[in-house]
């Protein structure tokens, strides 16, 4: 197992300095330099601008650039900011709480109502229930979150005025008053986000059972006469939970990665709203930085959803 | 070295026989903004106007907290290194100056004890040179003494290239020399009209001596303080998250009396214009908004919540398509828009007037600016009252189609007119921008009617306004007949504004597109204006000059103006807030209070 585990993390280093090695040429290629803003304004010699060109490295060669960028990070170096003058790594931790926050609290909404709902209408396909769930998973996954997202903040903020409509990180208030502040200002986003994950999710966890629970074995299981619920925890659930437990997966990178679209709706200092900012101020540091974490996470994640197989099932064994 | 009449018009104000509003006045009729006629009365022996202040609070806090929202959040809090207003207005907060601008282009006073006129020995007479008397017994906000070291280092800083500090232009050649511990002088190299740049304003706010004097230079980027700033504002600072928000308190020793008046500062980033308006005008969660850019429709239904309004300050700013004075469709030396290439359409100044005519400047303000647009004749705009009267504009689709066929361009076949084979096509370039498209459309729907043919293309900002080598759609490389997109004038003078358009400023791939002269305008006449307005100390001639090379670039079609914009910004009801139109929004935030 742990030579398994071992084996798996060695072989992700090359797909990692791969994917790395495109990352940074494909943003060095990118059209727009973080300097854009400096053009249009007259005050700035176009002098100043090549220096600050010069003193940023941006005018050396795309391979100098990139075993530069190689060397820092694998001293713990994850770059300088561009537009903040500071660097990426403290940028990135600023943001974090935020995005874990929110899109953790949305994917634990998604799954404690995908799980149930999905393995409730399993148990009773085309019942009413099954019926009004698939509907509404429907809806809810045709619904985009910029469309969503508005449509409660008119609702919530601006007609009932019971939710405010700006997220803010430094709530003010303590203890009690605080934690309800906070829980009262994530409300709106975490439930657009959730809920659409939901959506998906539902139907995901409704077929995977439906794949298991007309299997023979679980036919035996209730003719040796143990009840419903036993049945569909133990028996069938533990196996159904197979592919849902890639999908979960690989949806937790991107509890890191953060909602671009809903944390610019509601404002949410995340590492989303982080990347899109300095997409459009072209931050080369800071995008590479974000969309290496990804990468990482990605590949780590995955290992986890492999070693949580061998638990989930152990005729699966890992070699 | 003033000009006689002038001379006697400044003795009726100074002795009481003019008052200064006609005075400024008279000047405006030349052309001439409020802030430089203010400027001209200090040469010509009278004091600068003081702007009045209206703060009305009689005790210092109490006024709870103060929420701004700004919808691209600052992401650096050191005004040297500000690479947006966004960063200027940030640091502006707790950084000050030592004047800045109020509405009506006066001067106030924020760290100088008075403003440098003649009778007080401030100004020079010919122009050189100004000293300026510094407040005393104010403190930054760690408790150390404001002198005129601090103001002499910053100039030191700024101007060392290996700073790389954008505000080096505005240091770089002059010399600032300490007379006293409370007095310093600017020397300048040439004499200057316009002597309020350096440490005025919020772009050239000071920073303390004592926490970047070690930071001069390379290791300019390494100082702590570029993210925790210690001025010698209003609000002292708390907490700084690039990009997202940025807390500051009030500062008990401040050297104002009976300011600041909130207790708390916030500003939040992020988000975009229509969201900030709506948290401001309709739920009332935030108490200003800067650089709502948004439909007046919209802003005019927010409104009718009831929290908060819209407000709009006058500044210089002009929305404008540049015609492109080369030919972008062919190659010379591996360079397309080329100084060597003339424009085969543009060459005829039939086909420039033509297309002047049929923007219809009075739809595009209907339908898109509303009230945070004004129509315009002219390319340089001051305040409302301020601009050349020898232009004027029309739209009219029949006379532009006469003065194409007068000119000899026929429809052909598929309606489009032609003349010697070259047909009336054109390609119309702009940044992606909500009212920027529908202009567009306006003026591709009037050119159709008259016969030319328009491509409309647009290119996403961040590309655009790049000063990016290896891009072809950047706005200086102009691979494009005509663009639209405007230049903020950041300063109440128009010198840094008009020395674009000179010959020797053309953008070429020799100079790698720097050059800012992008519609690549050669004309020795307006070269000649320019050269002479710089050397002019006579501010009537040196206004006249201006007004000229205005009328130069607009006579020739080198501009079409297309509208005069206006800032817009949304505040709560009872927020009482300064603005100017000349200035930062946060430049004038000591004098802000809420109303009961």
């Amino acid at each position: 197992m742990s030579q398994y585990v071992l084996r798996r993390l060695l072989i992700a280093i090359p797909s990692l300095l791969g994917i790395s090695l495109v990352l940074f040429v494909v943003l060095a290629m990118a059209p727009g330099d973080p300097f854009a803003e400096l053009a249009t304004n007259p005050n700035v010699p176009p002098e100043v601008a090549a220096a600050l060109r010069a003193k940023f490295g941006l005018d050396d060669p795309i391979h100098l650039r990139y075993l530069h960028w190689l060397s820092a990070m694998a001293h713990g170096d994850w770059g300088f900011s561009f537009v903040s003058r500071m660097d990426v790594d403290q940028l990135i931790l600023q943001r974090l709480p935020a995005t874990l926050y929110v899109i953790g609290s949305a994917q634990i909404l998604a799954l404690l109502i995908a799980i149930p709902v999905g393995v409730y209408a399993a148990t009773k396909p085309y019942s009413l229930f099954d019926q009004i769930a698939n509907t509404l998973a429907f809806v809810g996954f045709s619904l985009p979150t910029f469309f969503t997202g508005i449509l409660f903040i008119l609702i919530f903020s601006v007609t009932l005025d019971w939710l405010p409509l700006v997220y803010t990180t430094d709530v003010k208030g303590t203890g009690i008053r605080w934690v309800l502040e906070m829980i009262r200002q994530a409300i709106m986003p975490v439930a657009v986000l959730g809920l659409f994950q939901a959506a998906s999710m539902t139907r995901f966890v409704r077929s995977a059972m439906l794949d298991v629970i007309r299997l023979d074995y679980v036919t035996t299981a209730r003719a040796k006469g143990l009840g419903q619920a036993k049945v569909i925890v133990k028996h069938v659930m533990r196996n159904a939970m197979i592919p849902v437990v890639t999908l979960i997966a690989l949806q937790m990178p991107a509890v890191f990665g953060g909602a671009i679209v809903t944390e610019q709706i509601f404002r949410i200092p995340g590492i989303g709203s982080l990347l899109i900012s300095s997409i459009l101020a072209n931050d080369t540091p800071v995008v590479m930085a974000v969309t290496f974490v990804f990468a990482c996470l990605v590949v780590l994640f995955n290992l986890i959803a492999d070693v949580l197989y061998g638990w989930l099932d152990p005729r699966i064994s890992l070699r | 070295m003033l000009d006689k009449k002038l001379r006697s018009m400044i003795d009726k104000v100074a002795d009481g026989r003019m008052d200064r509003r006609a005075f400024i006045q008279r000047m405006a009729a030349v052309g001439l903004t409020a802030p430089l006629a203010n400027q001209i009365l200090a040469l010509g022996g009278v004091a600068m106007a003081e702007g009045v202040s209206t703060y009305k609070p009689t005790k210092r806090g109490g006024g709870g907290a103060l929420k701004l929202l700004w919808w691209q959040g600052p992401t650096l809090l050191n005004p040297h290194f500000a690479t947006g207003t966004k960063d200027q207005d940030g640091s502006r907060l707790f950084y000050e100056p030592l004047a800045c601008w109020d509405p009506d282009g006066n001067m106030k006073l924020v760290l100088a004890a008075e403003i440098p006129s003649i009778q007080n020995g401030g100004l020079a007479a010919d122009g050189k040179s100004v000293t300026w008397k510094l407040k005393p017994g104010v403190k930054w906000h760690d408790g150390k003494p404001f002198t005129a070291d601090d103001v002499v280092f910053n100039w030191e800083y700024a101007k060392d290239p290996a700073t790389s500090a954008l505000t080096i232009a505005t240091y770089r050649d002059i010399t600032v020399e300490k007379v006293d511990d409370l007095t310093v002088r600017i020397l300048f190299t040439k004499p200057t009209p316009f002597w309020a740049d350096p440490f005025v304003g919020a772009p050239n706010a000071i920073i303390p001596k004592h926490l970047f004097a070690d930071y001069k230079g390379a290791k300019s980027r390494e100082a702590p303080n570029n993210l925790s700033p210690v001025g010698t504002g209003p609000y002292k600072f708390v907490e700084f998250k690039p990009g997202d928000l940025v807390r500051g308190e009030l500062n008990p020793n401040y050297h104002m009396p009976n300011r600041p008046y909130f207790d708390t500062l916030e500003m939040k980033g992020g988000g975009d214009a229509v969201s900030a308006a709506r948290a401001v005008i309709q739920t009332g969660e935030y108490d200003f908004g800067y650089n709502i850019q948004v439909e007046d429709d919209i802003l005019l239904r927010l409104e009718k919540g009831g929290k908060g309004k819209a407000i709009y300050a006058v500044g210089g700013d002009t929305e404008f398509i540049a015609l492109n004075s080369t030919d972008p469709n062919t190659e010379v030396d591996g360079e397309r828009s080329s100084i060597k290439t003339k424009h085969p359409l543009f060459s005829d100044p039939a086909v420039r007037k033509a297309l002047s005519m049929l923007v219809d400047r009075e739809s595009v303000k209907k339908a898109i600016y509303g009230r945070a647009g004004r129509t315009t004749a002219n390319f340089l705009n001051g305040p409302e009252k301020f601009v050349s009267k020898n232009t004027s504009w029309e739209f009219s689709i029949e006379k532009a189609s006469k003065l194409l066929d007068d000119a000899g361009w026929k429809p052909g076949a598929d309606g489009i007119r032609e003349k010697d084979g070259k047909k009336l096509k054109l390609l119309y370039q702009t940044s992606i921008n909500g009212p920027r498209q529908k202009t567009q459309a306006i003026v591709k729907q009037a050119c159709q009617k008259a016969g030319i043919d328009v491509e409309l293309k647009s290119v996403v900002a961040s590309v655009f306004f790049s000063s990016d080598v290896g891009n072809p759609d950047t706005y200086p490389k102009f691979y494009a007949d005509m663009e639209m997109f405007q230049i903020p004038m950041t300063q109440p003078d128009p010198a840094q504004h008009m020395r674009r358009y000179i010959s020797a400023n053309v953008a070429t791939k020799e100079n790698k597109w720097q050059g800012q002269n992008y519609p690549r305008y050669v004309n020795k006449e307006y070269d000649a204006v320019i050269e002479a307005a710089e050397g002019e100390m006579d501010p009537l001639k040196r206004v006249a000059l201006y007004i000229k090379a205005n009328d130069i670039l607009i006579g020739d079609t080198v501009f079409i103006p297309v509208q005069h914009r206006l800032k817009v910004e949304a505040a709560a009801n009872n927020l009482v807030c300064i603005i100017s139109g000349w200035a930062n929004e946060t430049d004038n935030l000591f004098d802000w209070y809420r109303e009961a």
